[in-house]
């Protein structure tokens, strides 16, 4: 990265993606899943700004991967996260955030989870098993979180028992179909979530 | 074809392996990040951090200083309307710790106002939530 540059033109949001000055506070959303699950595509279809990427330089010291026994060296690594704006009220903003890449980073990413509302696991059932590991993370930090099977051409569909059996999900916890590219599709598992959270039994339940 | 089958994992059982610190500033490993990105905010004690949140939303309240780095003024002509710090980061083309540096000074100077996210807590505001589902059902 160019961190010299002295080129004074910063791309900036254009004059329709600025927010009001009304805008008081902002929640977010998380989208987790496992590559090429389309958590950037349903980011994209739902946003009202076109979707822009914040990175983040971590470690290898810090992410649990050492290879280099021995050495001095530390290798830095950027997280990319892509993520999508909807402004709910004149106050209220909604933020959408999906990664690509490797998803046991993002659980290093400070303040990602912290404070999020929830998350939407995305899932494509030709691989089911890359989400495991999400699922399992999201359960162990108490994050809250729906489950949309993204609807691929071709992938394997599962009766609901059998895919809450496989994900090993308590009954409670909504799983919803889904289109990732449709607009209204990604709105309606987002709103799958917030219900979900308004739930008395989710209300209730610890952080 | 029956799929793979996950275990569920408790939270009581397994708890998270990294440490959670309350905002984003102060974690390990940010002392082993390359020098320049000190010099380039300014900061050279790695010490005290602004809770920033990547949704905290940021407004500029004053012109820069003439004293004021490309990246600072830059960032203040960026929020002249309120800006996350997420899009803030993705506009500069700055990692999120980087701009959480620049944005503890300019806090500092009170050349930008913080708003602060609205944080899950154990008891969710309900009127939030609701705020939120109407927000949705209009898209």
């Amino acid at each position: 990265m160019d961190w010299k540059s002295s080129d004074p033109v910063v791309p900036g949001p254009r004059t329709e993606e600025h927010l009001p000055h009304t805008a008081r506070a902002a929640v977010k959303i998380v989208i987790v899943g496992g590559f090429g699950v389309g958590k950037t595509t349903m980011v994209g279809s739902v946003s009202e700004i076109r979707p822009l990427t914040t990175e983040e330089t971590m470690t290898q010291a810090g992410i649990g991967v050492d290879d280099n026994f021995g050495s001095d060296s530390k290798t830095a690594t950027t997280v990319a996260m892509d993520f999508g704006r909807i402004s709910i009220t004149e106050q209220l903003v909604l933020y959408l955030f999906g990664t690509p890449g490797q998803e046991r980073f993002w659980f290093l990413w400070n303040g990602l989870f912290e404070g999020a509302l929830g998350a939407v696991v995305l899932l494509d059932t030709r691989r089911l098993e890359v989400s495991f590991d999400v699922i399992g993370r999201l359960e162990e930090r108490g994050v809250p979180f729906v489950v949309a099977v993204n609807s691929f051409p071709g992938a394997p569909r599962h009766p609901m028992r059998e895919l809450r059996a496989a994900l090993d999900l308590s009954d409670e916890i909504p799983i919803v179909e889904c289109d990732a590219r449709r607009r209204a599709s990604g709105r309606d598992v987002l709103l799958t979530l917030m219900r979900f959270l308004h739930s008395p039994a989710t209300a209730r339940a610890p952080l | 074809m029956t799929p793979p089958r996950r275990r569920r994992r408790d939270p009581e059982q397994q708890p998270p392996p990294e440490p959670a610190p309350a905002g984003p500033g102060g974690k390990e490993g940010e002392q082993r990040q390359p020098e320049r990105l000190y010099i380039l905010t300014g900061a050279t004690d790695g010490g005290e951090r602004a809770s920033i949140d990547l949704v905290t939303l940021i407004v500029t309240c004053a012109d820069p200083q003439p004293t004021a780095t490309p990246e600072q003024s830059a960032l203040l002509r960026l929020c002249r309307s309120p800006l996350s710090v997420a899009e803030i980061s993705a506009y500069l083309g700055l990692p999120f710790s980087v701009v959480t540096l620049l944005l503890t000074d300019l806090l500092a100077a009170e050349l930008v106002q913080a708003r602060a996210p609205v944080v899950r807590k154990a008891t969710p505001d309900r009127s939030l939530l609701e705020a939120v589902m109407h927000g949705l059902e209009k898209l």
